[in-house]
């Protein structure tokens, strides 16, 4: 499992990389869902396949079409690619970039200088997780319920289109 | 075999975190944006899953359900507003949108 997990967090910090440097946006959903992919190998690796099925069927299934729904919509192409090559010279994502790098250095070192510990190869079975999230976080559940709830809602407020003309009779 | 060390997940969580944060300070476009924060989202899930398997606990998976169910649902409002700003400002070039009035 080792291995697995190695292999599978490379490809997807490097499929990461690519999503974020890529002008075009449907190449960089495309990288983003290879991304995904990998990222629910690493969870299968640490003995979460609940999680994995998941990852696959929510983010990489559900999030990702409705991404490429949207482009497909907004009919972004070429066009968008010049602009984005324009915009994306060296003088304006070195800064960004030393910066993230520092803090992600920071994070590096605290994380090396303790003890390391190993993760348990067991498998957390859904069973389990079943288990605790309708017992001890029944309340969290009804929460995030109603978070679903009003994004539906929200979504479709704001995403419908405002009538610009009138019938003949609401008309003043 | 040697087993996997935590700070080893760790570490891919917070490279995957900080590259998604560069995303989405380096990006103009808000779709390029919205992905970047999809990217951070993810990398947290992935540290709630490690917390969770190295104490062998449901919790961090529980966790990562309550981020999946968090970020459709963010998802979806906010491509609803990009569908909206590219309706009405014919760009979606964030340095262009400074009012949020209707």
């Amino acid at each position: 499992m080792a291995l697995l997990f190695y292999i599978s967090s490379g490809v997807a910090v490097v499929s990461t990389i690519m999503v974020i440097t890529r002008y075009h946006p449907i190449h960089a959903l495309i990288y983003l869902v290879v991304s995904f992919l990998a990222i629910s190998m690493v969870f299968l690796s640490l003995g979460a396949p609940f999680a994995a099925a998941l990852e696959v069927i929510i983010y990489a299934g559900a999030i990702m079409v409705l991404f490429i729904f949207v482009v497909m919509m907004l009919n972004l192409g070429r066009e968008t690619a010049q602009q984005e090559k324009q915009w994306l010279r060296p003088a304006v994502w070195i800064g960004p970039g030393i910066l993230t790098l520092v803090l992600l250095m920071e994070m590096a070192i605290l994380l090396l200088q303790q003890s390391q510990q190993e993760v348990a190869t067991a498998v957390v079975t859904p069973r389990e997780i079943a288990v605790s999230l309708y017992g001890e976080y029944m309340i969290a559940v009804e929460l995030i319920g109603f978070l679903l709830t009003t994004g539906i809602v929200g979504a479709a407020h704001i995403g419908k289109h405002k009538k610009k003309n009138l019938h003949r009779y609401l008309q003043a | 075999m040697v087993p996997v060390s935590a700070h080893t997940v760790l570490i891919v969580a917070a490279i995957l975190f900080t590259l998604g944060l560069a995303g989405a300070l380096t990006r103009k476009n808000i779709i390029f944006m919205l992905i970047s924060i999809e990217i951070m989202l993810n990398a947290a899930g992935l540290a709630f899953i490690a917390a969770g398997s190295r104490w062998h606990q449901p919790d961090g998976q529980i966790m990562y359900l309550f981020i999946l169910a968090m970020a459709a649902a963010e998802v979806s409002v906010a491509l609803a507003m990009v569908l909206q700003i590219h309706h009405q400002h014919k760009t979606l070039d964030v340095e262009d949108l400074r009012e949020l009035k209707d």
